[in-house]
């Protein structure tokens, strides 16, 4: 993160090094607080433990074909239900199909639903929640009750009830109806919590002098949202944005072990564990292989927030 | 203090009105026909169809149909099922068994959270905090689904402790390993949020005068620290409780317990409209009101919170 504006920068600087010592602040060039950040991070074996595990699910999404040389239809009934061997990593599954093979071409699906359901639901979230920040009042009232009304619905249950109004079971809607509507249904349901961060750090930003120093200079609505509030309430959402993009590819599994979600001919790993939900009992590696490469990339995703938001935050130094 | 209960209470009535009319619009506005499949492998006899249009006020535009409905809730009919059954009887039958699943997992989560908190945040860094902060981070990746499919092969059909499947009176005994599954999750959020407002705490002023006027250490811990640090924690166990008593699907799936998960799931998969908006009217309701009490109870247990 570049240092975005000078006052935002010049100002957390003061806050950050108001609480430590002070020899270090005198007799270096002062930092912002970003470069500070990024300083920090670069130190932390969970920093890059997780952006190496990010870096290489992102390289198979881009290429699975650099780490499986078959495709993700390939498929040997003559070795259905094996277990792991030296051929197929990850064993076959009962359709005969390779297991390693199939969770490297399901990334691409999977890593997409995350990210785009990320990218909604902190765009929804931010802009409503700094409007609702910014004017206060009535309009704060009416997007607040909106959010919580949304916010009221259980996730599951929510995505469940949209995912079926859309697709009577049964139906059979094309690849990319089904992957719109997981990423609509997901960031429908979870905008709300971007936009109380983003509304309550609007609140924050808001009373801060430069914001009233740049309002009384005459700039406009625009301006003062974009130059100088949006840079100084970024952060708590990116950090947000990131724990969610885990928990997002948790929930694509979730709602696809479901039935509701992604379905074939799409290979992701919700899929996978979909297709291996009636077999798991007597072949294990069928669910076990898809859902640890689940649970890795989330853990790195909130591995990685976490060390964002340590680095972030002055008061934790 | 009246003022702010009755704020509270007033922003309630827009949510629950907008909440369930978002859920009764999902089911019974979609386009299509809403008998399809209802009679079998035959068409539905005219006869059959004038029935239900008239007990589900079909032909009415959706907000008469959504307030004819609400209309009934509040004489207290929760409506019938196509096939006649009573939606008020179907969810008496499942909801004690969601409501002991649910307060198992809290008990769980609380006990196993709070402590494993308290420890980590009292030690300060060291072997156990990294083991319980990586711990509770694997936790909190790993897919409920996940976590209880894993538990229910190891414990259930490979070590044969547990039965794999819940029979059907749900004793709480047979509840704790889906309790573990549910409130894994949870667990581990408990388990941080202790562990950082205890080390926030702990070199609060008050701790230090408490240790000097000679408090024993488990006074000084037990009742200042934690009574001070506990606020936050309690207020998410509150909002938690709400959200399992939402029913756990999945969780309830996996084990095969007839609790209102299955019951919502069943009901949305063959599209038993008064089903689904009946479970879900009253998982709002319990929601808005654990939501509200968690809000109140902040003010009761922390007098410096002051709302006008």
């Amino acid at each position: 993160m570049t240092d975005p504006n000078v006052a935002g920068g010049v100002s957390s600087v003061d806050v950050a090094s108001a609480g430590v010592a002070d020899d270090s602040a005198v007799a270096h060039k002062p930092r912002s607080l970003g470069g500070d950040a990024w300083r920090m991070l670069r130190k932390r074996p969970s920093f890059i433990i997780s952006a190496v595990i990010i870096a290489l699910v992102v390289l198979i999404a881009i290429a699975p074909d650099l780490f499986s040389s078959r495709p993700a239809g390939f498929s040997d009934l003559l070795h259905a239900n094996e277990g792991p061997s030296a051929d197929a990593w990850f064993g076959y599954d009962n359709q005969g199909y390779d297991v390693y093979a199939r969770t490297i071409h399901g990334a691409r699906a999977s890593l997409l639903v995350g990210v785009f359901a990320t990218i909604l639901t902190i765009l929804i979230g931010s802009v409503v929640g700094i409007v609702a920040g910014y004017y206060g009042r009535l309009v704060d009232s009416l997007f607040s009750r909106v959010g919580d009304i949304f916010a009221a619905l259980p996730f599951v249950l929510g995505a469940i009830v949209i995912l079926t109004t859309f697709n009577a079971p049964g139906s059979n809607p094309g690849v990319v109806t089904i992957i719109v509507q997981v990423v609509v249904s997901i960031a429908a349901l979870s905008w709300p919590v971007a936009m109380r961060i983003m509304r309550s750090a609007t609140l924050v930003a808001k009373q801060l002098d430069y914001v009233k120093a740049a309002r009384g200079l005459g700039a406009s609505t625009p301006r003062i949202v974009f130059r100088h509030l949006l840079p100084n309430t970024v952060a708590p959402v990116l950090v947000y944005g990131t724990i969610a993009l885990g928990a997002f590819i948790g929930a694509e599994a979730t709602l696809a072990y479901l039935g509701v979600g992604v379905r074939p001919p799409v290979v992701s790993w919700g899929v996978m564990i979909s297709d291996a939900r009636d077999y798991f009992r007597v072949n294990p590696h069928m669910l076990l292989f898809p859902a640890g490469f689940v649970t890795i990339t989330v853990l790195a995703f909130v591995m990685l927030g976490d060390g964002i938001r340590d680095a972030l935050d002055p008061k934790a130094r | 203090m009246p003022q702010y209960i009755l704020r509270r209470l007033l922003q309630l009535i827009p949510v629950f009105f907008g909440t369930t009319f978002l859920i009764y619009a999902l089911v019974w506005a979609v386009p299509g026909d809403p008998f399809a499949g209802k009679c079998g492998q035959v068409a539905c006899p005219p006869a059959y169809i004038e029935m239900m249009t008239a007990k589900f006020n079909l032909d009415d535009s959706i907000f008469v149909q959504y307030f004819k409905y609400l209309g009934n809730l509040f004489t207290g009919d929760w409506g019938e099922t196509f096939n006649g059954v009573s939606v008020g009887e179907l969810i008496g039958n499942a909801y004690p068994v969601t409501v002991r699943l649910a307060l198992i997992a809290v008990a769980i989560e609380a006990i196993i959270g709070l402590s494993a908190g308290v420890l980590t945040g009292l030690r300060g860094k060291g072997f156990l905090d990294n083991l319980v902060l990586m711990s509770t981070t694997f936790l909190i990746s790993i897919p409920v689904f996940v976590t209880a499919i894993v538990l229910q092969i190891v414990l259930g059909s490979e070590l044969g402790i547990i039965d794999a499947s819940v029979s059907e009176d749900a004793t709480i005994g047979e509840l704790i390993v889906p309790g573990i599954a549910l409130g894994s999750l949870s667990m581990a959020y408990i388990a941080r949020l202790t562990r950082t407002s205890i080390a926030e705490n702990r070199h609060a002023d008050y701790v230090r005068t408490a240790v000097a006027k000679g408090q024993p250490r488990s006074r000084v811990v037990g009742v200042h620290l934690l009574r001070n640090s506990v606020i936050p924690v309690l207020t998410f166990i509150g909002t938690d409780i709400g959200a399992l008593m939402g029913g756990a699907i999945v969780t309830e799936g996996v084990f095969n317990i007839n609790g209102i998960g299955g019951l919502i799931f069943r009901g949305i998969q063959n599209r038993e409209g008064a089903t689904v908006t009946g479970v879900v009217v009253l998982l709002v309701m319990v929601y808005l009101l654990v939501s509200l009490i968690v809000d109140l109870l902040y003010a009761v247990l922390d007098p410096r919170i002051r709302y006008d």
